[in-house]
């Protein structure tokens, strides 16, 4: 079992692209789609905005400039070096306790992002109890903790909130190919630090870059944490814009510019990616690393610390806040909003799972244009969700406008918001995974007489698997917590968690929404559980 | 697994497209979309604070009231896109400068309703009947009693003074609240002499401002700063929980001007499927019979002057408020913001 030449060797995207084009046009309906929205976006350039801009120019532009890049930088450096350290573990080592943390690794994901900064906020302000207890006992306050208020706090919050994207992605290449490449480095007697770097990391990079630009997309977006922390970035000046101003246009104007920003960094990234070695198949049989001693004891160690930190003490947080609560749990309406928010994340997955498939369709191995379109086709995820939210509620009302249909305010218009929205985060897995299948697989069942959808059931679907899984769990999270497309397109009667959520605190009464908040993770540790195990579990 | 997941959401898609609709908040079917026995809202005040008031108009009148809460900007954004479309009959929000820019945008239709007129005072409501104040709002200054003397109060513009150096907490100038506050004070006294005032809050300032008035009076109350301004209800929620919380308020510029005050209020769409309903509506938020409860919910303070306030907000007294009538909130809000980024209030 060793890593050849042959198996690096450099395919010919064109080559394989020429045999089979009919496919990629399943990319053109979810481009149309898409490009509704993005539209109505670049059309705000059409009434120029000269007296806002000159205003944002000079009173904000270099502070949100500033602090737009601290965050992308360190958040950037953050969720990488923990995903990928803690996904290494957890995929291709063996210590105490690995089976237990690592679906707890990916929970973090089930809080949104805005509760995780309320709760750290209530915990470590001046006014919370660490800090409280603390000037009872020193008659000072913690230095450290008075610095974390911003923007150190916000950086941490957005770390935690965010590395599992990191961790899922790189976790699922790990486990299809990385160990086997790892142990092919070893056994050619390289140290186990350089073949990890030279060897497993450049394996997995399409998919821990795909991680990277779900965390840092999230980042950029956000708009709950920062603004908790009071944190000004780009995402807190078009609200500004938008709110204070009255200026939409503006503030569209200003999103639509993060957007191209985000897309030119993708492309740069993918192109310069595409010039590189392909990386060879998964293999199975490889055996984990069995850490011992201190080795295993810092594994064990560091993923219990970030457990602590990213959902022990955020649940014990919201539990003590629900108490009072916790007999309404089932009573009340929650049980149809827990219904509305099950049916429509599960539906919601499984429409993003088919595009993310679609779009993996038409990009996987292909031409350059068609992959660029497919970033297009996926830009949803990197502008800030109230502003999307807009953009798409515009777009349906004037198509039905158009087409005398009633899109607009119907359950159907909320799914195709969701897809809009997410179809990055069931492509980023499918894609990181996909890169390892080589086309040699096929054409030997093809040869073998296997048809067309045996082969697809057979050898394309165990091969993806873990991509498969990762993006239905990814995007099934994603939807539960989705605040501002819900809110504005959901149908009379239709609440989510998140959107209760909202209701009890705009006025910032953080302890009201613990009830819905804890339900509401609860519910996400459900398919985290249930699909980690998959996920490992196929060969 | 596949297959499961396949077959589940089928069988869910399914479900969900029969379960359009069919819910306890539903009350009508789409097909009767212009009968008069519902009214649809749009609301951005909470629905905690509503619903109960809702549910007594439709015992008393059989109307049923179907709502949908979003914030504000969204919904006007969607009232506009929707136009003659739409199917909402109300909508309801807080802050004068939300209700002023609904109207600018031509999204509320002119009600002429003499009960509104008698009910809600002139500065409270749009001259033309496009909004009505139905609760208010006193933004007024909060001490903690044993660092401050309350005799060392007197108006917002004092905070700028530089004996309240390093002293001086204040809430996010995101906030809209703050933003009408300092639209009131261009209006009285010019933009460079309230942008001095605001430079002298900022220097002032002991932290950073905070995301919400309540962790700003919490702040006041755990020693991080000695006065700050907030909207009283914010206070009252923390009374209630604490009789004995150590934060006290002051009515802030008594005979020199009046506490800064704004409004929850409510407005017919232009394109009011059901016009009728929705002015049964709002004329019955605004009668005896409800404000009391209306304003109650929040701890605020009934629009209507025939009503007395209730609860524990009858403690802190009468207070003189500024009468500058509201819709300078809105005319004035983007310079207001601009002028707090201007000295770099945050």
């Amino acid at each position: 079992m060793s890593v050849t030449a042959e198996h690096l060797t450099r395919r010919n995207p064109s080559a394989t692209s020429k045999k089979r084009p009919a496919r990629r046009w399943a990319l053109l309906p979810l481009l149309v789609l898409v490009s509704l929205p993005l539209l109505m976006l670049l059309l705000s350039w059409a009434s120029p905005q000269s007296d806002t801009w000159e205003h944002l120019r000079a009173h904000l532009m270099p502070l949100l400039v500033r602090n737009t890049m601290l965050l992308l930088l360190v958040v950037g450096a953050g969720v990488t070096v923990v995903g990928v350290a803690m996904a290494w573990l957890s995929a291709c080592c063996e210590y105490p306790g690995r089976r237990w943390l690592d679906p707890l690794l990916v929970l973090p994901l089930a809080f949104p992002t805005y509760v995780l900064a309320f709760i750290y906020l209530g915990v470590m302000d001046f006014s919370g109890p660490i800090q409280t207890l603390w000037r009872g006992w020193f008659d000072s306050s913690p230095a450290l903790l008075t610095a974390l208020s911003q923007p150190a706090g916000v950086l941490f919050i957005l770390i935690l909130a965010f590395y599992p994207y990191v961790y899922l992605l790189a976790r699922a290449s790990f486990i299809s190919g990385g160990l086997a490449a790892f142990e092919a480095g070893r056994s050619l007697g390289v140290g186990p630090l350089p073949t990890f770097m030279r060897v497993a990391l450049p394996i997995a990079r399409p998919a821990i870059v795909a991680g990277l630009a779900l965390a840092l997309m999230e980042t950029l977006a956000d708009f709950g944490a920062v603004s908790i922390f009071g944190f000004d970035t780009f995402t807190t000046a078009i609200f500004r814009t938008w709110y204070g101003l009255f200026n939409l246009t503006a503030a569209v104007q200003l999103a639509s510019i993060l957007m191209l920003f985000i897309l030119v960094l993708l492309l740069a990234e993918r192109f310069s990616r595409s010039s590189r070695p392909r990386a060879t198949e998964r293999r199975s049989g490889g055996h984990r690393i069995r850490l011992r001693g201190w080795q295993a004891a810092a594994a064990t160690g560091s993923q219990v610390l970030l457990v602590l930190l990213a959902v022990v003490i955020p649940l014990i947080q919201l539990v003590a806040w629900a108490w009072p609560n916790l007999p309404d749990i089932l009573g009340g309406s929650m049980p149809r909003v827990i219904g509305s928010t099950m049916l429509l994340s599960l539906v919601g997955a499984f429409t993003v799972l088919l595009g993310g498939i679609l779009l993996l369709l038409a990009t996987h191995r292909a031409p350059r244009r068609w992959v660029a379109l497919g970033e297009v086709a996926a830009l949803g995820y990197a502008i800030p969700g109230t502003v999307l939210a807009v953009a798409i509620m515009l777009s349906f009302i004037r198509f039905d406008q158009w087409a005398g249909t009633a899109l607009a305010g119907g359950l159907l218009a909320l799914i195709l918001a969701y897809l809009i929205r997410f179809v990055r985060v069931a492509w980023g897995p499918l894609d990181g995974v996909a890169g390892r299948i080589r086309p040699e697989y096929l054409e030997v069942a093809r040869s073998l007489g296997v048809s067309k959808w045996q082969r697809l059931w057979r050898v394309n679907v165990p091969l993806l698997w873990p991509g498969l899984v990762t993006a239905f769990l990814l995007a099934l999270v994603e939807i539960a917590k989705e605040l501002p497309a819900t809110l504005m397109l959901r149908p009379f009667g239709w609440e989510t968690l998140a959107v209760r959520i909202y209701e009890l605190t705009a006025e910032a009464q953080w302890e009201l929404a613990a009830l819905p908040s804890l339900v509401l993770v609860i519910l996400g540790a459900i398919p985290v559980f249930v699909l980690i195990r998959r996920a490992t579990l196929v060969k | 697994m596949i297959r499961a997941i396949l077959v589940s959401s089928v069988v869910l898609v399914l479900i969900a497209c029969g379960g359009n609709g069919d819910s306890d908040r539903d009350v009508a079917g789409a097909s009767d979309e212009r009968a008069a026995d519902r009214v649809v809202v749009y609301t951005s005040r909470q629905p905690h604070l509503i619903e109960p008031l809702f549910d007594r108009f439709t015992a008393e009148t059989g109307i049923a009231v179907q709502f949908t809460s979003d914030n504000e900007a969204s919904l006007i954004e969607r009232l506009a896109a929707e136009g003659a479309r739409t199917s909402a009959d109300v909508f309801i929000t807080v802050d004068a400068g939300n209700l002023w820019f609904a109207a600018e945008r031509g999204l509320l239709a002119e009600l002429d309703s003499p009960e509104l007129e008698s009910a809600i005072p002139a500065s409270l409501r749009d001259e033309q009947g496009r909004w009505f104040g139905l609760s208010l709002r006193a933004r007024t200054l909060m001490f903690h009693p044993d660092r401050v003397d309350a005799g060392e109060l007197s108006t917002y513009e004092d905070l700028a003074d530089p004996r309240w150096a390093g002293r001086l907490c204040l809430r996010t100038s995101r906030k809209v609240y703050n933003q009408s506050l300092v639209a009131i004070m261009i209006e009285a006294h010019g933009v460079e002499r309230t942008e001095e005032i605001v430079r002298g809050w900022v220097s002032n300032l002991a932290t950073n401002p905070f995301a919400s008035d309540t962790q700003m009076i919490q702040a006041i109350a755990a020693g991080q700063c000695d006065v700050g301004i907030a909207n009283t209800y914010y206070l009252g929620r923390l009374l209630a929980d604490d009789p004995d919380y150590p934060v006290d308020l002051f009515w802030a510029n008594q005979g020199q001007g009046g506490v800064h005050v704004n409004v929850s209020g409510a407005g017919l769409t232009r394109h009011a499927p059901r016009p009728d309903a929705g002015r049964a509506l709002i004329e019955w938020l605004a009668s005896d019979a409800a404000q009391g409860e209306f304003a109650e919910r929040n701890l605020e303070f009934p629009a209507n002057p025939a009503v007395p306030a209730r609860g524990l907000v009858q403690d802190w007294g009468d207070f003189e408020s500024d009468p500058t009538p509201l819709t300078v909130a809105g005319e004035r809000q983007a310079e207001a913001v601009r002028l707090m980024d201007r000295v770099g209030y945050r």
